[in-house]
């Protein structure tokens, strides 16, 4: 590996960390749960690119099925929360 | 699994290309998520993720096929289920959350209360769950 390319994904691990610490305020600090579960969502979407970037580091196909994972699961989250925003329950 | 094939060196243009794509889906991502955090209300907060969820996740992908193609010398395409599932399924939270939302400003005294008031051709005026 290059030294642009090291270079380049360690580039991109530090903006996604950024991005994930901005969606872990947003998390935390957020007024009302609506913005709480979006902020979840830009949570693990952050985090299955940051799991992209890791299995180009590594030359790892693992970390793509991971990375699959984590879109499957994290979409069943947030659809089942913004539901029991909506309804008061999630299957009725 | 790619084999274990001889992990060479690979070619300057896909790790430049494998590189600058990388790069850009992180910094697009990174803007959605500060724009998560900038912005004042929740129906401005909902537009910024979208743009990790789309460009992000898309030059990230292409990132990954570039590199694992020229690395095991044939096309791996399978990334592109990675990218068409979050295609798929972003804009479905985004609808919830925003009927969510709405639903609770308007009923409620949690969130924003100008918005404007429900439709009378459409569902939205239910009465509040029990």
């Amino acid at each position: 590996m290059t030294p642009v390319l090291f270079w380049a994904l360690r580039l991109a691990l530090l903006l996604l960390a950024v991005a994930m610490l901005c969606a872990l305020y947003r998390l935390l600090a957020g007024p009302a749960a609506q913005d709480r579960i979006t902020a979840l969502d830009c949570l693990y979407i952050n985090g299955m690119l940051m799991m992209l970037v890791l299995g180009i580091n590594y030359s790892s196909n693992v970390y793509f099925e991971a990375a699959m994972l984590i879109a499957l699961f994290g979409f069943v989250a947030s659809t089942s929360l913004a539901k029991f925003l909506l309804r008061g329950e999630v299957i009725e | 699994m790619t084999e274990d094939i001889i992990l060479g060196p690979l070619p300057l243009w896909a790790e430049i290309v494998t590189g600058v794509f990388a790069v850009i889906g992180a910094a697009f991502a990174a803007i959605g998520s500060f724009g998560l955090v900038r912005l004042p209300t929740f129906f401005r907060r909902i537009h910024a993720p979208t743009l990790g969820a789309t460009v992000g996740v898309w030059s990230l992908t292409i990132a990954t096929i570039v590199y694992f193609s020229v690395q095991a010398h044939s096309l791996f395409l399978h990334a592109i289920l990675i990218a068409v599932f979050v295609a798929l399924t972003a804009p479905v939270t985004t609808i919830f959350l925003v009927r969510a939302a709405l639903f609770r400003a308007r009923t409620t005294d949690i969130g924003q209360k100008k918005v404007p008031p429900p439709s009378t051709s459409r569902r939205d005026n239910e009465a509040p769950p029990a």
